[in-house]
């Protein structure tokens, strides 16, 4: 008799995945925790306690209080991504993708596992920024479940993102041309630093376009009560992508590309 | 029941080269088999098809009876696979490397533990447990893919070039375990160019060249159609000349080294009486190529000759 694969088995083998991807990025805590900390520093250093005042008030905020949510977004959009993009090529260019190919973890679960992996790594790298934050200005959080919602969504947005960049990377530049000419320029013009009312009504509609934007300012809702943008065309636009892009990988791996020859 | 039941299997590659052009193949329960070929045969094809790191252009691959394209669940956690390359984590230790492929087959934690301990152990890497994958020699990294390849005790494993590339000590401790493990009940399919292991292992063969399974059949029903086999003889006294006899092909590699082939119609003590008659004795006595070879050789060169079917 075949043996019969029970659902506990399929939790089993999704949890070791997701445990093999925490303790990837633990293990190199140096290059994928410490990094985004000393990075917001910088940022709040230069930007909140140098440049800041100068600006005065943003939406009724210090200006460093009303760039700390897109801050800690950016570093949760990075690190989701760049973990999935990282682990997965790595696996790849190692072949040890194989030793998941080869078991009976259907492809949902295989998906789900590394974008956990990403989940988990951008709500760590967010905690920290947060503390990091903390230390140079005050944070309320004025919706909780928003803020947490929205972390998380993005967080697996972005970790889809990096699912697909790495199936289709065939060398190593091919994992960074995508954070660099794609993601940096759209964070940072996501209304990390600034609100899009400053901006002149043309390119303010060409924000628009910017999937990131709903993302900060929904987070940005989330903490200070204030956003540029409807917290309902926020929630939508996020859940859209993710389903999108959870679509896209499920067909991608169904049909190999990038892993099966 | 069949272990493995591969039926029009056929694959071509994104560049249009056809790697198999209809392989059919039965492994029975229990085998040891082997599958030979030469350098770009298809052999791995096949295994990367049945282990579903190739996707197919065709056919059907039944692990014990479960049809991979209904049941690939199912069928896979049957079937334990032994790459030609390595394919771990440099970075994790033996031991991750072996209890994480338990828990992706869905052992429980307790189970998984039990069975690395297990089968580090039998391998002989269980000291190494806790050392990075990258700082193994090449025969433990080889022994590590078997052990994890074992860890959740498949029905069917295939091991493709198992023993490439290690010395010859730990060649024979893992034909020695590879034995054992068939005898045990679990059917082994080998791929190899140490014909010397497939002679020595396996029951049934099937030879591949060009994408088509040009011979399948016992071991020793292939090694029975051997007309001739050749000797190296070392002599007592050097030589000048060679004997010449009607039957026996004779001839010097050096003064005290005799190279003899010998039909399968005669028997050795032919060939011992008539050289003892010549007042030549003999002092040592080998193979000169192992006989699988000599056989599969000749099969390979027999296909080049011969026009391959395109479809």
């Amino acid at each position: 008799m075949p043996p019969v694969i029970s659902a506990r088995s399929y939790f089993i083998a999704f949890s070791t995945l997701v445990n093999k991807e925490i303790s990837r990025f633990s293990r190199i805590w140096l290059q994928t925790i410490l990094p985004p900390a000393i990075t917001m520093a910088l940022y709040f250093v230069i930007f909140g306690n140098l440049i800041g005042p100068r600006i005065g008030k943003m939406h009724g905020f210090d200006y460093m209080q009303y760039i700390a949510p897109g801050l800690i977004m950016m570093s949760v959009i990075t690190n989701a991504y760049s973990n999935v993009v990282s682990s997965l090529f790595g696996a790849k260019f190692q072949r040890h993708i194989e030793e998941l190919l080869v078991s009976p973890m259907p492809n949902l679960l295989l998906l789900m596992g590394f974008v956990a992996g990403g989940i988990a790594r951008g709500v760590v790298v967010g905690v920290v920024v947060t503390a990091t934050a903390l230390c140079f200005t005050e944070i309320h959080v004025e919706h909780w479940f928003t803020t947490l919602a929205v972390v998380i969504l993005t967080a697996a947005l972005f970790s889809l993102a990096g699912f697909i960049n790495a199936l289709y990377a065939k060398k190593f530049d091919d994992i960074s041309i995508v954070p660099t000419f794609i993601l940096t320029p759209l964070t940072y013009l996501g209304g990390v630093f600034y609100s899009i009312d400053m901006l002149s009504s043309f390119w303010q509609t060409v924000s628009l376009g910017n999937p990131i934007l709903y993302m900060v300012n929904a987070f940005r809702y989330g903490m200070l009560g204030v956003s540029d943008i409807d917290i309902g065309v926020a929630f939508a636009v996020i859940l859209a992508f993710c389903v999108a892009l959870f679509a896209l990988s499920l067909w991608l791996l169904k049909r190999g590309v990038g892993l099966r020859t | 029941m069949n272990a493995l039941e591969l039926r029009g299997l056929k694959k071509t590659y994104g560049n249009g080269h056809q790697a198999l052009k209809g392989i059919d193949l039965t492994v029975a329960d229990g085998d040891f088999f082997a599958l030979l070929g030469p350098n770009g045969a298809g052999k791995s094809t096949t295994i990367g098809i049945i282990t579903s790191l190739v996707n197919k252009s065709s056919g059907t691959i039944a692990v014990y009876g479960v049809d991979v394209d209904e049941d690939f669940e199912t069928a896979k956690s049957m079937l334990g696979v032994v790459p030609q390359e390595f394919n771990f984590s440099q970075f994790e230790t033996v031991w991750e490397i072996v209890v994480n492929q338990a828990g992706f087959y869905g052992l429980p934690r307790a189970r998984a533990h039990q069975q690395a301990e297990k089968y580090l152990r039998l391998l002989g890497l269980w000291d190494k447990r806790k050392d990075r994958s990258r700082t193994l020699s090449g025969g433990m990294k080889r022994r590590l893919m078997i052990a994890r390849a074992l860890v959740h005790e498949p029905r069917l494993l295939i091991l493709d070039e198992p023993t490439a590339g290690v010395d010859i000590e730990v060649r024979r401790s893992m034909w020695d375990f590879l034995a054992e493990l068939n005898r045990g009940g679990t059917t082994v399919i080998l791929t190899t160019h140490y014909l010397e292991e497939a002679e020595l292992l396996c029951r049934n063969i099937a030879i591949i060249d060009r994408g088509c399974i040009v011979e399948n059949t016992t071991m020793k029903e292939l090694l029975a159609t051997l007309h001739a086999e050749t000797f190296v003889l070392d002599v007592g006294a050097p030589l000048l000349t060679v004997p010449a006899h009607p039957d026996f092909a004779l001839h010097l590699i050096d003064s005290t080294t005799l190279e003899a082939v010998v039909d399968r119609r005669y028997s050795l003590n032919d060939l011992f009486s008539f050289l003892s008659g010549q007042g030549i004795s003999v002092v040592s006595m080998r193979n000169k190529a192992n006989r699988l070879e000599e056989l599969f050789v000749n099969m390979v060169q027999e296909g080049q000759r011969t026009p391959q079917p395109q479809d």
